[in-house]
């Protein structure tokens, strides 16, 4: 099975993600120049982490102008799975691919560190390998990471079994959910309404080597690779 | 075809958090501005286009904006002022 990795001008976390898919997954990856209009027959489109585009007007807002998204989404479109994390969930809002927005975080701060999410639909594509409830360690890095829709958009999502993943028990286990960049609704990712894209404010790439701290990321690799290899 | 500067401000929708705008608030509250209701920060963006004449220049921008220049789910814009702008 074959990962195809984006790399925009900015994007740092396709080497993660190529560490994941090759090392730790042990399948195949590719980078996907920014410029190219190629996907190189990948079976998974990898949206990296990062600041495509220095993060010029908004988060996102600029990469998906860029030649290889018109293919993505032309991708995501006929149903081809794409995944993105962090910058490349931001990306998918810009793009329309994924309804709402990453706006600032609710602190104002850059915030790093390992959180909590809760596996709250475990029948997509991406989370079919986890335990439904089941609670991941997984480290995020963002300055913009509050997601905000509209009430009928929050409504449709949870409606549909389409936020995947929230985060819950902040310091001291305070609360159930606890949104650690005030997202609405605690929403950490959520899924398109065919079910084929997925993006997520967390980084699973990082958090795939008990060694490094955590290795609960790999569960959305493995999920990916049980149904494309079905 | 004539050049226009055409100034545009684009704030966050009202009803949204804006953790800036509260927070500069707070400051103008603690420097005695009690009279500071609420503040909202946006972002103003000056475009230089050509046009046929200062209607063409303001449409063009508004669908600038609609497509790039805001976000639709979060942010409203205005044309704040078109302007002729020497080439």
């Amino acid at each position: 099975m074959k990962f195809g990795i984006v790399t925009f001008p900015g994007s740092n976390c396709d080497y993660d993600a190529y560490h994941a898919v090759v090392d730790a997954l042990g399948e195949e990856a590719v980078y996907l120049w920014h410029k190219d209009h190629d996907l190189q027959q990948c079976d998974v489109i990898i949206l990296p982490g990062g600041f495509s585009y220095g993060d010029y007007l908004r988060a996102g807002a600029i990469a998906r102008f860029s030649p290889v998204m018109q293919d993505v989404i032309a991708f995501a479109k006929r149903g081809g799975p794409v995944v993105g994390f962090c910058n490349g969930f931001q990306i998918m809002c810009e793009a329309g691919l994924l309804p709402g927005a990453l706006l600032r975080n609710a602190s104002l701060k850059f915030v790093c560190e390992t959180v909590q999410l809760r596996v709250e639909n475990n029948e997509t594509f991406f989370t079919n390998r986890y335990e439904r409830g089941a609670i991941l360690r997984i480290p995020i890095a963002h300055g913009d990471g509050r997601y905000t829709a509209d009430p009928e958009t929050l409504h449709t999502l949870e409606g549909e079994g389409r936020v995947v993943f929230r985060y819950v028990g902040g310091p001291a286990d305070a609360d159930e959910w606890w949104s650690p960049n005030g997202s609405m609704r605690a929403i950490a990712g959520i899924v398109n309404d065919a079910g084929n894209v997925l993006g997520m404010m967390p980084h699973p790439e990082r958090a795939v080597d008990k060694l490094l701290g955590s290795d609960d990321g790999l569960g959305i690799f493995e999920s990916m690779v049980a149904r494309v290899t079905a | 075809m004539t050049r226009y500067r055409v100034a545009v401000h684009i704030t966050p929708r009202r009803g949204i958090l804006d953790p800036q705008g509260k927070t500069v608030a707070d400051a103008l509250h603690s420097l005695g501005f009690s009279a500071v209701q609420d503040v909202h920060i946006g972002r103003h963006v000056v475009v230089e286009v050509d046009a046929s004449d200062a209607a063409a220049a303001e449409r063009s921008t508004r669908e600038m904006c609609e497509r790039l220049l805001s976000n639709p789910v979060t942010e409203d814009f205005e044309i704040a002022k078109v302007e002729g702008a020497a080439p």
